[in-house]
């Protein structure tokens, strides 16, 4: 009895394996075929994705490839063929010989120009930031709160209903058409963002620093200067990479406060692009934009990190 | 001595105050201070300079009888509506296809970012160039042999506003991938695994699951693509100049040209004044709804 019972079991599980087989190569080959779909979904996914870049890499690519062509060879031939015989001339002529308006010297002196308004308006909006963010995280006082939240709508104002005032405010103060009054107005309005910037970073630092420090006995500038600017580092890249882009990329300001001498390189593009001053040439205007752009993406090309995290850090926690 | 003490003593107290007043006098002129101005020359019959003669709501009146006004602020609803809904999609939609573990990922959204870092004026350059009919798509295409391919969306003034959208989307919308590929990293994966264990697909998790706990990030990229909308000035005078004659103007562009070209100084600052008003429309709720949950 024993004995058959056990020869039973040992049926059965002759039987169970069996099954088990059957189970796992189903299972198997449902595995093969799924595994089949996913790689048919990762390459649908990597062509979406290869194609979205080259959607983005296109226009300059275009614009990089037919500044290096002559005027003939962009007129006859096609936008996307390769230069035949690539040459600077175009790059050349427009930095130091194309007509924007009416002088004819490139847009070189207009990105000196840039570089004059840009330097010295990023240092100080990113300072009085600093210090800005500095008061309204570790020193708050009643209002303060108030006081950021007040700052913050500048953030989002239309500058459009600002000009007219700022324009007629320049003018009393001797600074119309000057590098100084640009400078000026783009350390104001720049101001709402960099102190958000320097702000929220020193809210996530902590209050015991502080309270430490002013229990020994250290003032307002010495705890900014010993404890908070050596912790600062990171934010201030992320300011100054933001504030270095949206000035030098600024045209609203520039063609509304600038004066002949001092345009910056964005209004002097414009107006190079736009001068009909005999046969349109392309491949030069091609080169002038590529030539306005190359100091923002080449501070995008190597601290492009930063950059994110600044455009998320206005945008997520500021607003 | 003691005097003098209790004077330093009471500069230290005050600092953080001194420190922050220039900031704050700067604040109330140049922001508040400017746009009471700007209210107010709105209201005078101001033209090439201000005169504080007041004329009520001429302006406005002017303003909303005037055919450009009417084209400018058509286009910047087509215009902003497009290019948020567009950028909105495009942006979900890439972070998503980001987010699946994709090898190089680090220089693909290098390459979706770029335009980003990119002036207006530049992007306005290059594409007035490629949507140009004579030189750019249009003649590719042709060329491939589709000889009645018509790609003149720049010259044609019903169309032109599409031009508009097409750069700024191109610029934008890879922003908009990095706002929300970051917020689908802050995502609990805890919660996503635990719907996984549950037998949830994948789309219903993102339907369901993530998307929902994404309504931070959708809102801030919304205030932020309707912000550059409505700035929108640099990439018109580039890419249009406006044109064909005024159908592409944006409000912007309306208040810059009265303003400082057409010396109708009155009008401008009422047009200006109008735009501040979108925003605030905008701006309000969202503040609103920002704070609210914030409370809560």
């Amino acid at each position: 009895m024993k004995q058959s019972y056990n020869l039973n079991i040992n049926a059965d599980a002759t039987k169970n394996l069996s099954l088990l087989d059957s189970v796992k190569n189903k299972a198997n080959r449902y595995l093969q075929q799924r595994s089949i779909l996913q790689h048919l979904l990762r390459i649908v996914l990597y062509v979406i994705l290869l194609t979205m870049a080259f959607i983005y890499l296109a226009p300059l690519l275009v614009m990089v490839m037919n500044s290096l062509k002559d005027v003939e060879e962009i007129r006859n031939g096609s936008l996307l063929a390769l230069p035949q015989d690539p040459s600077l001339a175009a790059w050349s002529k427009a930095w130091g010989s194309a007509c924007t308006g009416s002088t004819c010297e490139g847009i070189a002196p207009f990105f000196i120009n840039s570089f004059k308004i840009v330097l010295p308006a990023v240092a100080i909006s990113t300072i009085l930031g600093a210090l800005n963010g500095y008061v309204l995280s570790m020193w708050r006082f009643k209002g303060s709160d108030l006081f950021f939240g007040l700052l913050l709508f500048g953030c989002f104002i239309p500058f459009q209903v600002v000009l007219i005032p700022m324009a007629m405010t320049l003018g009393w103060l001797g600074l119309a058409s000057s590098a100084s009054g640009l400078i000026l107005v783009h350390v104001i309005y720049g101001m709402a963002f960099t102190t958000l910037f320097f702000r929220n970073y020193y809210v996530g630092l902590p209050r015991e620093l502080v309270s430490a420090a002013k229990i020994d006995g250290a003032g307002f500038f010495l705890i900014f200067w010993r404890i908070i600017l050596p912790l600062s580092p990171p934010i201030i890249v992320v300011t100054v990479i933001w504030q270095f882009t949206q000035i030098w990329n600024d045209f609203l300001f520039g063609v509304v406060f600038s004066g002949a001498d001092n345009l910056p390189v964005t209004v002097a593009l414009n107006n190079l692009v736009n001068t009909s001053f005999g046969g349109k040439e392309y491949n030069v205007d091609m080169a002038a934009a590529l030539l306005a752009a190359l100091p923002t993406i080449v501070v995008y090309v190597f601290a492009g990190k930063y950059f994110v995290r600044g455009l998320s850090a206005g945008a997520v926690k500021g607003a | 001595m003691a005097n003098q003490r209790r004077f330093t003593d009471m500069l230290a107290d005050s600092m953080p105050k001194l420190v922050l007043a220039p900031s704050f006098l700067i604040v109330m002129v140049c922001i508040y201070g400017y746009i009471l101005w700007t209210v107010a020359l709105s209201f005078t019959k101001s033209r090439m300079l201000p005169q504080w003669k007041f004329v009520g709501f001429d302006q406005y009146d002017k303003l909303l009888n005037n055919d450009r006004w009417a084209v400018s602020s058509e286009n910047l609803v087509v215009f902003g509506g497009l290019f948020i809904i567009i950028c909105l999609v495009i942006g979900i939609g890439m972070a998503i296809l980001l987010d699946q573990k994709i090898r190089q990922e680090g220089l693909l959204r290098t390459i979706y970012l770029y335009p980003m870092a990119i002036s207006f004026i530049v992007t306005g350059t290059a594409w007035k160039w490629l949507l140009n009919p004579s030189m750019g798509i249009e003649k590719i295409v042709r060329e491939w042999g589709f000889e009645d391919f018509t790609f003149d969306w720049l010259v044609n003034s019903e169309m032109v506003v599409f031009c508009l959208v097409i750069a700024a989307v191109w610029q934008s919308s890879g922003f908009v991938m990095a706002l929300f590929l970051a917020g689908l990293r802050g995502v609990d994966s805890e919660m996503i695994k635990a719907a996984q264990l549950d037998g949830a697909s994948m789309p219903t998790i993102y339907r369901r699951i993530i998307l929902p706990s994404l309504k931070p990030v959708f809102f801030s990229a919304f205030v932020i693509l309707s912000h550059i909308a409505i700035k929108s000035f640099d990439l018109v005078t580039a890419l249009t100049g406006g044109g064909p004659g005024y159908s592409s103007d944006l409000p912007a562009n309306f208040m810059y040209a009265h303003a400082f070209t057409r010396s109708q100084m009155g009008l401008g600052a009422a047009s200006g004044v109008m735009m501040l008003g979108g925003v605030l429309a905008i701006l309000i709720p969202y503040l609103y709804s920002e704070l609210r949950g914030k409370k809560q």
